[in-house]
Order: structure tokens, then C-alpha cells, then sequence
């Protein structure tokens, strides 16, 4: 084990305190580049330096080889738990040359320095698993919906270029384009414009300033509109007593318990022949598809539903004048809005606990390594004739820094884009 | 009569791995048979009268390096040698011969002959003899014969229930010339191993008499040729050139409108096909656009005038096969002297085999063809690995393992094994994710000292080796021991940056254009080493700087290699595993976590938890259970 691996220990979202935990050779030389080391086993207070910022008063604690839950050398961080500490330490921690931990790593590493014994190991199993898969979607969707499309896009074309590159080098004996330099290089580039824009955290801060999506759904003149307008406090979307109004989706931005929330109108869902208003229909499908949160908006008790909630959605009565109930609300007489906004708001603000900085931070790390790989194979395709095999050995390495979110990419993948693209065969 | 003979091991099939497993077996120092329907088909080539190329070539040196016999039949036979890549990295090179066929059969044959203690046997088998607890014990011939053996390899090749099929005609055969293996396949097909057909094309013979040469471009060998093994010095045979041709948009027409009656394309093969064109019939019709398709003219021996066609393969009907081989330019006026067929044959599927390519029948190894792979050098290195374990097995030794870290024929076995086959299995060497350490020039390097402690390699190639390693060893200290500042590099010449940094003469080989000129001035010593050595030695250098990158991966995937999985660790009865998981690991038993953790759908917890149990499992059997 040659490296230095570092995650949050503590749970997720706001709390007071975030433990961030340190495991490997470089952890306590990783520490000093961040404050003076205390004695082993010694909690001490120290403020935590990176390039002449503080960021952070910690409880510390160190832990000598053998000593400690991993068995290697580790460090304990205790700082404050507000995401912006979180992330400025994590980049910190990259920067000094830690590597955030793969899923189960510190179990891993306790485990095979004897620390962890089999009935603890069964009770984490669980929560790799869940850790590992849910955090990946959400982080992507987090990360920006238009993310989660873009790293499909940069799987296609990792894919593209080492299939060109491959191709070049195993079937130089058939008929294969000799140069396929011109493809690569654009694809290549063609990815470091857009991980950089990632990199520069322009969507991440987007998605952040934006925030989460709620979207309103329910029957054509189920009252989706007067509600939207109730809790919104404006005129947003027009309102009429036709069914069928609302064509397109109309988004209004709110401010909800300090999260940034954008509402979302929907045109109302039903069957229909009409073929603009089937377009309208499919349209809000799609965006309360994507949305973090639906709202279904009965217009009567037994209505079914055109589209299934999912676990975390809310359902409620529209029309609480006409039809009165306990969780009933209605936008024109402001019945049941409070309660409906507080739901509204704790869903969210448990969404955005859970997301975790540190999964985008992971996210961020990986499209940094993916771009020194690729600037390292556009210099490579460039460079003298000869290099095919460290092209390729480049682009390797970034598929494998990105599949954290375009997913494994394989040989055969690659093998499928050559033979498909090239006649191969003799 | 009854007539039993004893032996170690018995190989079932003179094939390419059948040849290379008797010969490895030996090697190790069993008494061995090798059995072939026919002694004097013994190195046959069936298809393509070549041996090496990229992939390939890298499985050829590291059984060479093992001492097997492929490379050094090559060499002897060898009538046209290129060394592909060339001008790329030597990461990427791959040498590559056009052999004589009667030569290669020849240097074949009497190699094996040099073998004290194989015995070769001309017979069929068609019985497999029962031993204790399920496993296999020997082999009975057709005329009654039954040898007895603690191990069994069978390399039958294409021959299991082989059809050919010309057009809409077919028979039985194993190939051409051929008779199939039926009853044998018919035993075989009774172990209740999974199997399945996979089918293979070869183009038609011509006769080289009645080809226009002088119209067609030339492909010529290398003048520098480079040997396929490390033992060979220079060519021995006379040298040739092959020609080139292509098809044109008539031979298409002729294809296309004929292809209902061909065997590939009218539903006669139940066999699977591949993504690759493996017939002149694919490539017409999944690469509809391209006017033309090249095809090598392959003179098939210095003293026969038969040409291999490479390109068109085909199991058209003979009558479609002279109009659209005429249809060619060169070909005009050619005479077929054997119709280009499809084979198919029995497979087996590998995700079943342990990786010594034992099957779950104890004491039957399979290698070659019948596990799913293409071409002559993929068999000859599973037969070398199914024979020396064979032997290790029957003489009581540990077994020959091999890594994907280290070796091709290690991508090899771990590919086929964790993933099966769906097609037939090709080596390239985009397979390999340490393909900058994994070359054909240091395969000798990498593999000579495995094969000289699992018995398989002899003294004179050990003489050879070690040797070779103390020169180069010797080049690197010189190298490695002499700095150089700046201004002495750029006083003979190399370019440097006035960085005041020291820099030893082997990261300076690593320099794009560095020469040897440069580097014996400022090391005289240098000059004392051959060309060779300094070639390795250069080598070795280019490439030292990014072997860390790959290097990191690779102790990682040879960490969880090492971590054994207990044989009889019942994975449905660990609590915490999915069901799904459970059953895959069930089925596969994979021997370490390396292994498991290539199975589709296998989640770091649970391999957490399998690593969990293996300690635990290795804990109570240190204590004594």
C-alpha cells in the first residue's frame, strides 16, 4: 500500500463538528504541512494553514502505526461542519498529494491489517453498497442535470479515441486509416473545454445558486397555477379556468428556508388528442422526471395519478375550499400553504445534507486527474511519431480518472468502436 | 486386446497446443503421450501459413522465453519476416513470419523427436477412462489401447464434432483432409460441461503458377529481419516476398448477389459469429462502402507453388468462388487447387477452468481451440500452460501460474476465464493494461525466470538467459552509475536544459534523440557492449519513466491476485451477500479476489466481505480447524 487516503468520517450535513480521517504512510507528514503535529493519542487544539489561510480551529488527533483504526499511520481531523470548511480542507489534502478514499477503503485497509474482525465488516457491507451507487446519481444530478448528459458525451468520445488509437497500433497490418491524429486531437480537445468549464466550477456553482427543482404536477385545472402564484406571492403563471392553459413549463425561483428552490408549473396531465397540448404533457413529464422533488396536486381524492410518485414526493388535495380535508390546500383561500411549504422544505434540506461535499469534491479530483491525462496525450499525439502506445496509455488513465461518473470503460468497449468502425478481419 | 500403457501425462491432439504441451511436460519431467489421429499432421498449420504478428507475436516470445517450441519452428521456417509497428514504440512491435508449411511441420516434428521421454502415439481417441471421485484417469484408442495417465490434456482443436461446409454442401471433418473427432466429442459432450460451436473461415488455395505478378505491388520482408525467438540468430530458409492485390467493386457484385448460398450467411452454421469480418462475405456486406479490400498473396513454401490468399475467406460455393476470385486483379487466369470453407466446430466454455486450464473434471486440462480462441499462438501458449501443469500436477509439484501483470498469456487466461467467450478469443495487444511493460523484447526478462523455476526451461536456454541478463545488468550499472551535469551532455551534443540538474546516462538513453555515438564518449565503457545489449538496454530506458504509472495498478491487481480464496469456501452461506452475487461467485469459484472481482456485478462490499471470510477461514485452519 503505498498511498495516503482520506475521508469524511463523520455522517453527512450540517452538524457542528465534521471528522475528516487521514490513513497511510504520508498522514502525519500530510499534517504538518497543515499545522505542528501533536503527540500521539493527545487531542490538542490547532489552527489549520494551506497557503496562508486559515481554514480552520481543529481538535487533532494522531494515531501512530499499528495504533489506530486502520493499522497505518492516521490522523483525525475534528473542524467545524459547514460545507465550505469541508471542501477547502479536501482541497487541501488533494493538493499535498492525498488520494480521497474509494469506497470501503479504510474498512478495507483495517481489515487486512487484522483490526476489524467479520461481524463488523457485515454491519458496513450495506452501507458501501448504498454509498457507492446513491452518491454517484446524486452527486451527477447535483453536479448540474446537464452533467450527467455531458459525461454520456465524454464516454462516447474516451471511447472514440482510444478505439482510433488501439486501432492503429493491433491492426497496423490491415486497412486502417494510417493517421487518425486530426479525430484525436479534436476529440481530445474537445473534452479538456469541457472538463476545465466543469473544473472552474461554473455549473457547480450554478446548480448551487439554482438549486433544487420542484416541480407541480397534477390534472389539467387541478389549481396548479393559483398555488404556484400563492406560494410564490406573484402573478407567474396564467391562470384561467380552461383546462389546458399552461402549454409550457413555467419555472419561478424562490427562496424556501434559505435554499434556493425554482418552481416548477407543469402543464396539466392528462390523456389527450390534442397534439400541442400532448407535447406540453410529455414536456412535464420529462422536467418533473428530473426535478428533485414532485408535487402532485389531486383534484379529487380518488384521481389516478398519470405518473407515480416516487419515495420523498408529496401528494395533497388541491381545491381545499371544494373539497375540505386535513392536509387539503388551496392557493385561491391560502388553507394548508404553511404546512405544504414546511414539508416542501424539509425534503429539500434533507436532499441537500446528503449530497455531501465531499462526493463533489471526489467528482472535481477526478475531472482534475482526467485533464493532466489527457494534456499529457494531446502532448504525446504531437509529439515525435512513435508515441501510439503512451497516447494510449494516456487516455487509459483518464477513462479510468473519469469513471466515477461516464461509468467502466473496457477493452471491449473499445473493441466493439474498432470493429465497428473498421474492417477488420483476414 | 488390452493392452494398457502407463504414463504421466497424456495429450489428446498434435496440434499447436497440443505440440507445445507435450514438449512442456516433458520439460517438467513427465512421462508423456501425445496422441494424434495422424503422426506426420503434427504442426499442420490450417489456415494461415504465419506465425506472430501484434499480440500474437508478444504470445510467441513469452513461450519461446518459456522454452516451448513455436518460436524456434518459426525461425526455421521462417520465408518472409517483418517486424509490424516498426516504426512505432517497441511496446507496440510485434514480429511476425510467413513460414514455409512443410518446413514448419518439419522443424515441429523434429523437435518433439528431440524430447526424451515423449512418446508419440498415432490413434483416436474415443474414450475417456474414469478415475477416483469424478476425475479422469487415461484414454482409450479405437483399436482397443488404453493408456493410463495421472493428467490428460485435450487439444483437439477444430476436430470436435467438426463440419465443413462449402456452399450449401457440407461433411463431416476436422479440416480439410481431415476426418472430425465424433465419438470422443460425443464422451466429452457427456461431462455436462458447457458448451457451445463456434465456426471459422479459410480462404482458397491457388495455384501461384497461374497468378499475373507482375502487375501487383510487392510487400518484401524486412531487411533487418527480427527472429520470433530469442534463441535464433538469422533466417534459414531462402527468403521471398508476398504480393499484394485487391478486391474490386465486381468481386462485391459477384459476393452480394451470391449471398444466400453461402454456408455463413444462409443459416447453415449454428456457430457464432464474430464482430470482426472473418469472410470475404462480411466485409461485402458490413462495409458496403469500401470499393476495395486488400488481400496478401502468401506463398505457402520455397518448393510449392500453392498461394494463401489472405483476406477472403469464404464458404461460398466453390462455382461463386472461381468467378469472384477471377474477378480479382492478378487472378484473372487462376486456378483454385482447394475451395475455401467454414468450419465449425465444439467449444468449451473457459469461465469453467481453473487457471492452471484444468477443468472440473479433475485431471482433464484443456487447451487451444476448444476453449474459444483463434489462431495457432493463442493454442501454443494454453497447451504450454495446460502441459507443465499437467505435469505439476502428476508429479506432486505446486502449479505454473501466470498474472495479467506479467504476461500475455497471463491477459490471456484471465480474460477467458473471468469473462468466457462469446466470439472466438484473438490476443491484441490492447487487451494488456500494462502493455508498456508487457513487450516482446523483455519477454524473456519477464518469463525465463518463471520458467526456470517451474522445471520448463532447459540448460541451454538458461545459459543463454543468464547470460544475456548479466551483459545487460552489467550495460545498466555502467549507465546508471555515470552522471552527467548539463554542459557535458551538451558537449557531445544532447540537448538539455541549463538546470544544474545531474542526470545518470540511463535517463538520458530515454532522450528522444540520443545516440549511442554520444553516449560512448561520455562512457567509454560502453563501447565493449554488443548491439544487442545496448539495444535492450535502450529499450528498457525508454520506457522506465512511465512504467510508474502503470506500476501502481499493477501491485494493487497483484495484491488482490495473492489473495487466495479458499477452495472450499461455500459462498451461499455468507450472510450480507446478495443472492445474485452469491450465485456468480458460487459458479465462478474464483481462486483469488482478483479473480472475483472481475465478475459482473461485484460491489467493493462484497468483496470486503469475501476478503472478511478468507481471513477468517485461513485463521481457523492456522489454528487447526
Amino acid at each position: 500500500m503505498g498511498d495516503t487516503i482520506f475521508a469524511l468520517a463523520s455522517a453527512r450535513g450540517k452538524a457542528g463538528v465534521a471528522v475528516m480521517r487521514v490513513s497511510g504512510p504520508q498522514a502525519h507528514g500530510a499534517l504538518a504541512r497543515l499545522c505542528a503535529v501533536p503527540a500521539a493519542r493527545q487531542a490538542a487544539l490547532r489552527q489549520l494553514v494551506w497557503q496562508g489561510q486559515v481554514l480552520d480551529e481543529a481538535l487533532v488527533l494522531v494515531f501512530d502505526e499499528g495504533a489506530s483504526f486502520t493499522g497505518e499511520a492516521s490522523v483525525e481531523l475534528q473542524v467545524h461542519g459547514s460545507l465550505g470548511v469541508i471542501k477547502a480542507l479536501t482541497q487541501a489534502l488533494a493538493a499535498i498529494g492525498l488520494r480521497p478514499a474509494e469506497a470501503g477503503e479504510f474498512t478495507r485497509r483495517a481489515l487486512e491489517n487484522g483490526r476489524l474482525d467479520l461481524a463488523q465488516v457485515e454491519g458496513l457491507a450495506d452501507l458501501i453498497d448504498a454509498e457507492t451507487e446513491a452518491q454517484r446519481r446524486q452527486a451527477l444530478r447535483v453536479l448540474s442535470g446537464a452533467v450527467g448528459k455531458r459525461a454520456e458525451g465524454w464516454r462516447k468520445d474516451l471511447i472514440r479515441a482510444g478505439a482510433l488509437v488501439e486501432a492503429t497500433i493491433d491492426f497496423a497490418d490491415e486497412d486502417v486509416p494510417v493517421d487518425v491524429t486530426p479525430e484525436v486531437l479534436g476529440l481530445i480537445d474537445g473534452l479538456l473545454t469541457d472538463l476545465r468549464r466543469e473544473i472552474a466550477g461554473t455549473s457547480v456553482a450554478e446548480r448551487v445558486r439554482d438549486g433544487f427543482e420542484v416541480a407541480i404536477l397534477g390534472a389539467p385545472n387541478a389549481g396548479k397555477s393559483t398555488l404556484l402564484n400563492a406560494l410564490a406571492g406573484r402573478e407567474a403563471a396564467i391562470t384561467s379556468e380552461i383546462a389546458g392553459t399552461t402549454r409550457d413549463v413555467i419555472e419561478v425561483r424562490m427562496d424556501l428556508d434559505g435554499l434556493a428552490v425554482t418552481l416548477l408549473d407543469t402543464a396539466g396531465l392528462r390523456e389527450t388528442a390534442d397534439r400541442v397540448e400532448q407535447i406540453g404533457v410529455t414536456r412535464a413529464l420529462e422536467r418533473a422526471g428530473a426535478a428533485d422533488l414532485r408535487v402532485f396536486l389531486l383534484d379529487h381524492p380518488t384521481e389516478t395519478l398519470l405518473m407515480s410518485p416516487r419515495a420523498g414526493d408529496i401528494v395533497v388535495q388541491g381545491k381545499a375550499d371544494l373539497h375540505p380535508g386535513p392536509d387539503a390546500v388551496s392557493g385561491r383561500t391560502g388553507q394548508g400553504l404553511d404546512q405544504l411549504m414546511a414539508r416542501i422544505s424539509a425534503v429539500l434540506v434533507g436532499k441537500a445534507a446528503s449530497v455531501g461535499v465531499m462526493t463533489r469534491e471526489r467528482h472535481r479530483l477526478a475531472m482534475i486527474r482526467a485533464v493532466e491525462a489527457m494534456e499529457s496525450a494531446r502532448h504525446q499525439v504531437q509529439g515525435t511519431d512513435g508515441a501510439a502506445e503512451l497516447v494510449a496509455l494516456d487516455l487509459r488513465r483518464a477513462a479510468r480518472a473519469l469513471d466515477v461518473l461516464v461509468g467502466r470503460v473496457d477493452t471491449e468497449d473499445l473493441l466493439d468502436e474498432i470493429f465497428a468502425s473498421f474492417c477488420i478481419g483476414k | 486386446m488390452f493392452h494398457v500403457k502407463h504414463f504421466d501425462v497424456v495429450v489428446i491432439g498434435g496440434g499447436h497446443a497440443g505440440a507445445e504441451a507435450a514438449a512442456a511436460a516433458v520439460r517438467v519431467g513427465a512421462r508423456t503421450a501425445l496422441i494424434s489421429m495422424r503422426k506426420d499432421r503434427i504442426g499442420v498449420m490450417s489456415c494461415n501459413p504465419a506465425i506472430g504478428g501484434l499480440g500474437k507475436g508478444h504470445l510467441v516470445r513469452e513461450v519461446d522465453a518459456l522454452d516451448g517450441i513455436m518460436g524456434l519452428a518459426a525461425d526455421a521456417a521462417g520465408i518472409q519476416f517483418r517486424l509490424l509497428n516498426r516504426r512505432k514504440g517497441p511496446a507496440v512491435q510485434g514480429p511476425r513470419t510467413q513460414a514455409d508449411r512443410k518446413l514448419y511441420r518439419q522443424a515441429i516434428q523434429a523437435l518433439l523427436a528431440r524430447q526424451l521421454g515423449l512418446e508419440i502415439i498415432e490413434g483416436e481417441v474415443v474414450d475417456l477412462i474414469d478415475g477416483p471421485n469424478g476425475s479422469v484417469s487415461g484414454v482409450e484408442l479405437l483399436d482397443g489401447t488404453r493408456l493410463s495417465a495421472a493428467a490428460v490434456v485435450l487439444t483437439a482443436g477444430t476436430f470436435l464434432n467438426g463440419i465443413i461446409h462449402v456452399g450449401d454442401q457440407h461433411r463431416s471433418g476436422g479440416r480439410e483432409g481431415d476426418v472430425a473427432s465424433v465419438r470422443l466429442a460425443h464422451r466429452l459432450a457427456g461431462l455436462g460441461l458447457k458448451r457451445g460451436r463456434l465456426k471459422t473461415g479459410t480462404p482458397p488455395r491457388l495455384d501461384g503458377k497461374t497468378i499475373a505478378w507482375e502487375g501487383l505491388d510487392v510487400q518484401p520482408g524486412d531487411d533487418e529481419p527480427v527472429m520470433l525467438s530469442f534463441l535464433s540468430k538469422a533466417p534459414q530458409a531462402r527468403q521471398v516476398s508476398c504480393g499484394i492485390t485487391h478486391t474490386n467493386e465486381r468481386t462485391h457484385d459477384i459476393v452480394r448477389a451470391n449471398l444466400g448460398r453461402s454456408a455463413m450467411y444462409g443459416g447453415h452454421i449454428d456457430g457464432v459469429g464474430p464482430r470482426y469480418c472473418p469472410s470475404i462475405e462480411d466485409k461485402v456486406v458490413r462495409f458496403a462502402d469500401k470499393t476495395g479490400h486488400q488481400i496478401f498473396l502468401e506463398p505457402e513454401g520455397l518448393d510449392d507453388d500453392t498461394v494463401y490468399p489472405n483476406g477472403i475467406s469464404t464458404s461460398l460455393p466453390a462455382d461463386v468462388q472461381h468467378d469472384y476470385v477471377r474477378s480479382i486483379k492478378g487472378l484473372e487466369n487462376v486456378t483454385i487447387l482447394q475451395a475455401g470453407y467454414a468450419i465449425e466446430y465444439d467449444f468449451f466454455d473457459p469461465s469453467a477452468l481453473r487457471p492452471t486450464l484444468e477443468s472440473t473434471v479433475m485431471g482433464l486440462y484443456f487447451a487451444g481451440q476448444i476453449n474459444g480462441t483463434t489462431g495457432y499462438e493463442e493454442a501454443a501458449a494454453q497447451g504450454l500452460v495446460a502441459g507443465a501443469n499437467a505435469a505439476a500436477a502428476a508429479l506432486g509439484r505446486v502449479p505454473v501460474l501466470f498474472s495479467r501483470t506479467d504476461s500475455y498469456i497471463g491477459v490471456m487466461l484471465d480474460d477467458l476465464i473471468s469473462r468466457g467467450v462469446t466470439e472466438p478469443y484473438r490476443m491484441f495487444t490492447s487487451r494488456a493494461e500494462y502493455r508498456l511493460h508487457l513487450r516482446a523484447d523483455n519477454a524473456d526478462q519477464r518469463m525465463t525466470g518463471l520458467g526456470l523455476a517451474a522445471g520448463l526451461v532447459g540448460s541451454s536456454r538458461a545459459k543463454t538467459y543468464n547470460d544475456k541478463m548479466a551483459r545487460i545488468g552489467a550495460a545498466n550499472a555502467v549507465l546508471g552509475a555515470r552522471t552527467c551535469s548539463p554542459q557535458e551532455l551538451q558537449s557531445v551534443g544532447i540537448g538539455v536544459s541549463r538546470d544544474g540538474a545531474t542526470r545518470s546516462l540511463l535517463q538520458v538513453l530515454a532522450f528522444a534523440d540520443t545516440e549511442w555515438a554520444q553516449i560512448d564518449q561520455l562512457a567509454p565503457e560502453m563501447v565493449s557492449f554488443d548491439d544487442e545489449t545496448k539495444a535492450q538496454v535502450w529499450r528498457d530506458a525508454l520506457y522506465a519513466q512511465y512504467l510508474h504509472r502503470e506500476k501502481a495498478d499493477a501491485d494493487t491487481l497483484r495484491r488482490n491476485e495473492l489473495q487466495r480464496i479458499p477452495a472450499e469456501l461455500d459462498f451461499t452461506n455468507l450472510p450480507g451477500l446478495s443472492n445474485e452475487l452469491a450465485s456468480k461467485l458460487q459458479r465462478r469459484r474464483p481462486s483469488n479476489l482478483a479473480e472475483a472481482e472481475r465478475i459482473e456485478g461485484m460491489t467493493p462490499a462484497a468483496l470486503l466481505l469475501v476478503l472478511a471470510h478468507c481471513r477468517k477461514a485461513n485463521a481457523a485452519r492456522a489454528v487447526g480447524q
